[in-house]
């Protein structure tokens, strides 16, 4: 085997750095205002990816780079969601951003950089890069929430983001430190040996665990860690805020399984705990702050708050069911969050943010199907049949049944009972009140036409959810099989 | 003096420097303390026969990255009595929360064997450090080595993406447009009746000036 052709499973991440590459010196040629060549490009190179993956798709779990990537069926499939919706935000967001002026080729560049973060994050199988992709993706998160400079709210919620974001990372990597002195390894299957037959010091790995969920819940953005959240949300240009609610939360929830499942799974017994506590207080207060929330962007962040809460209730019930509901359930919030945030693109024009709830008044007779689709998006937010969020909830709650967190699982569901509230009240806004405007809605074919796409998905979805169900649940259980 | 004190010596300047540079009332003298615990550490890495590294800090943080952070500070007019407004007032509960983190970091910690039972690996006296570090950067390590170079590419396009400012109202000299001009552009010949020389005489000096401008 040749070198060229033993490094096959990292095909696509090496494909999307080259293409990177040329696409950052190709725009620098490119005069036109509207980038269209580098739009097209970086789409290609996306669709390049997402070939790529799937054609070097193999059965099993291949190592790579002295153990410290990994190629599994879970890689696979999160790096091809994360490819489509890096694909979907771009659709989105340029009419928003060209009317802006942040339509540039530095812009599209750090979509890359944070596409090539999220691939090494979900295909790290060692603390060094696990910690590597993070920072990829949080520096040009950084950099993307602070580019529209001449506005004081990004430029705070960019300081925000980058000083607790650090801080964050901080935490994550003394708690990585901590495991490091105790079972002398950085790498996740290695890790996972020794704490089952190794004698690695007990209170030190606790003491590590304890800093690592810390920082994960952090990047999370689950409560009592989640003040940036709102800020951030609300501060960032919608676009940017669309992206950082969406493919992140994917890699999100590899990361979390690589270190708490993959490599900490003996330790379940500390960090199911841990994450019970996360996940009960980020339902209550995502909840039932956002119903207090005028602005949509700040009531989404909160919604997200909870959303994260009720991932974690599929990861601590510990099992595979668990886990592939979990997966389940992160896939279906991106969904929701890139419908959500993209009906708030679609209506704003240049030099108006239609990011208040009272802009959602009436909708239904500016233009009903709009409308429609918004419904269908914040039935499946609020959990409500047939839409998917509804099945998403329901398998998650399954999973922790069936391993006893009844309480937990009641709390959930009051929970977000409560939430219902708020996205219910988007609902009637705009059916039952009276326009505030009849400004005409300037369309584009190509977000509106996606929009009715992803709409008409969190339907179809909910209606047949077992092919994705089980595309999940595999994936997960092949990852763990070792 | 054995290692053991020496190590102690400089993890007690680096402590005392790293401190410093946080309380220091003088921006400039951050600058310096911050030097200092970098030096310190290169010196506790060199107890660690991390020869290489030790010599890169210095060279690296000690001789580029601080000199031009001095730079920095001493260029902008940083108001440090601004930035300490609030301190006073949050710092009791900053101090009783580190305090509550630190003896509890203690408590769970304190008095028990922490090391994994692993010592030091001795090495002979000709051991290259540089070539071993060299070998695993290109072999075990060459994927977070490769990942680095990319945050690194990143970190640039960053840094230019958030300050390159094209600005239109920026006066510039366009050099090849000076090179094309002509006669023709600057110099107007107005034929007027010779009756009047003078007033012909100053009507080109005036075009002249206006092409000038």
């Amino acid at each position: 085997m040749t070198l060229l052709s033993s490094l096959s499973p990292a095909y696509a991440e090496i494909f999307l750095l080259v293409m990177l590459s040329v696409i950052l010196i190709v725009d620098l040629f490119i005069v036109s205002y509207t980038k269209t060549l580098t739009y097209l490009m970086v789409q290609l190179t996306l669709l390049g990816c997402s070939l790529i993956t799937v054609a070097t798709h193999q059965n099993g779990i291949a190592h790579l780079f002295n153990h410290m990537f990994v190629d599994d069926l879970m890689s696979d499939v999160l790096k091809l969601l994360t490819y489509l919706s890096v694909s979907m935000m771009l659709v989105y967001s340029r009419s928003y951003l060209l009317a802006r002026g942040l339509f540039t080729g530095e812009f599209l560049g750090l979509v890359l950089f944070a596409t090539l973060g999220m691939m090494v994050m979900i295909s790290a199988c060692n603390f060094l890069s696990l910690y590597l992709g993070l920072e990829l993706l949080a520096l040009s998160l950084y950099a993307m929430v602070a580019l529209q400079r001449d506005s004081a709210t990004s430029t705070e919620a960019a300081m925000k983001y980058f000083i607790l974001g650090a801080m964050a990372s901080g935490f994550l990597l003394y708690g990585m430190s901590m495991l490091y002195g105790a079972t002398g390894s950085l790498d996740v299957n290695h890790i996972a040996q020794v704490i089952l037959h190794g004698a690695p010091n007990k209170e030190l790995l606790v003491f590590g665990l304890a800093f690592i969920v810390a920082g994960l819940a952090f990047k999370l953005g689950a409560v009592p860690f989640h003040m940036w959240v709102p800020d951030v949300y609300h501060g960032a240009p919608t676009a940017m805020t669309m992206f950082i609610g969406s493919a992140p939360k994917l890699a999100a929830f590899a990361f979390v399984m690589r270190i708490l499942v993959e490599a900490l799974q003996p330790l379940m017994i500390h960090w199911s705990g841990m994450l019970t506590i996360l996940a009960v207080l980020s339902m209550a207060v995502g909840n039932i702050t956002a119903i207090a929330q005028t602005n949509l962007k700040r009531m989404l962040a909160y919604s997200t708050i909870a959303h994260m809460g009720f991932m974690l209730v599929g990861i601590l019930s510990g099992t595979i069911e668990g886990y592939g509901s979990s997966m389940f359930y992160a896939v279906v919030y991106v969904l929701m969050s890139l419908g959500g945030f993209g009906m708030i693109m679609l209506l704003s024009r240049e030099g108006f943010e239609a990011d208040n709830l009272n802009d959602f008044k009436g909708l239904n007779q500016r233009s009903p199907w709009l409308a429609f689709m918004m419904l269908l998006l914040m039935f499946s937010m609020a959990g409500v049949p047939p839409t998917v969020g509804f099945y998403a909830k329901f398998s998650v709650l399954n999973a922790a049944v069936q391993t006893g967190h009844i309480t937990l699982v009641v709390m959930a569901v009051l929970f977000s009972l409560v939430g219902a509230f708020y996205y219910l009240r988007i609902v009637k806004l705009m059916y039952f009140d009276a326009p505030e405007s009849h400004e005409k809605i300037n369309l584009q074919p190509d977000s509106s036409l996606l929009i009715s796409i992803n709409g008409l998905a969190v339907l179809a979805l909910g209606i047949l959810p077992g092919t994705l169900m089980s595309v999940c649940a595999v994936s997960v259980q092949q990852s763990l099989l070792h | 003096m054995n290692i053991e004190t020496l190590f102690y010596l400089f993890a007690a300047v680096t402590v005392y420097a790293a401190l410093r540079v946080i309380t220091a009332r003088n921006p400039l003298h951050s600058v310096l303390f911050l030097v200092l615990a970098f030096v310190s550490c290169a010196g506790i890495w060199m107890l660690l026969e991390a020869e290489f590294l030790a010599i890169a800090l210095v060279l690296v943080y000690v001789g580029a990255v601080m000199v031009l952070f001095l730079f920095v500070v001493m260029m902008l007019d940083i108001n440090i009595e601004q930035m300490r407004i609030g301190f006073l007032r949050w710092l009791p509960v900053g101090l009783l929360l580190a305090g509550l983190i630190g003896v509890q970091m203690v408590w769970v910690l304190g008095a028990r064997e922490t090391s994994a039972g692993m010592t030091a690996v001795q090495h002979a006296a000709d051991y290259s450090n540089t070539k071993e570090l060299g070998r695993l950067i290109y072999t075990d390590y060459v994927y977070p080595f490769e990942l680095a170079a990319v945050l690194l590419l990143l970190a640039m396009v960053a840094a230019i993406a958030l300050t390159l400012r094209k600005r239109r109202d920026a006066k510039r000299q366009n050099i090849g447009k000076q090179i094309r001009v002509t006669k023709q552009d600057r110099l107007r010949i107005v034929s007027v009746p010779s009756a009047s020389k003078s007033a012909a005489a100053q009507d080109v000096v005036a075009s002249d000036d206006h092409a000038a401008d």
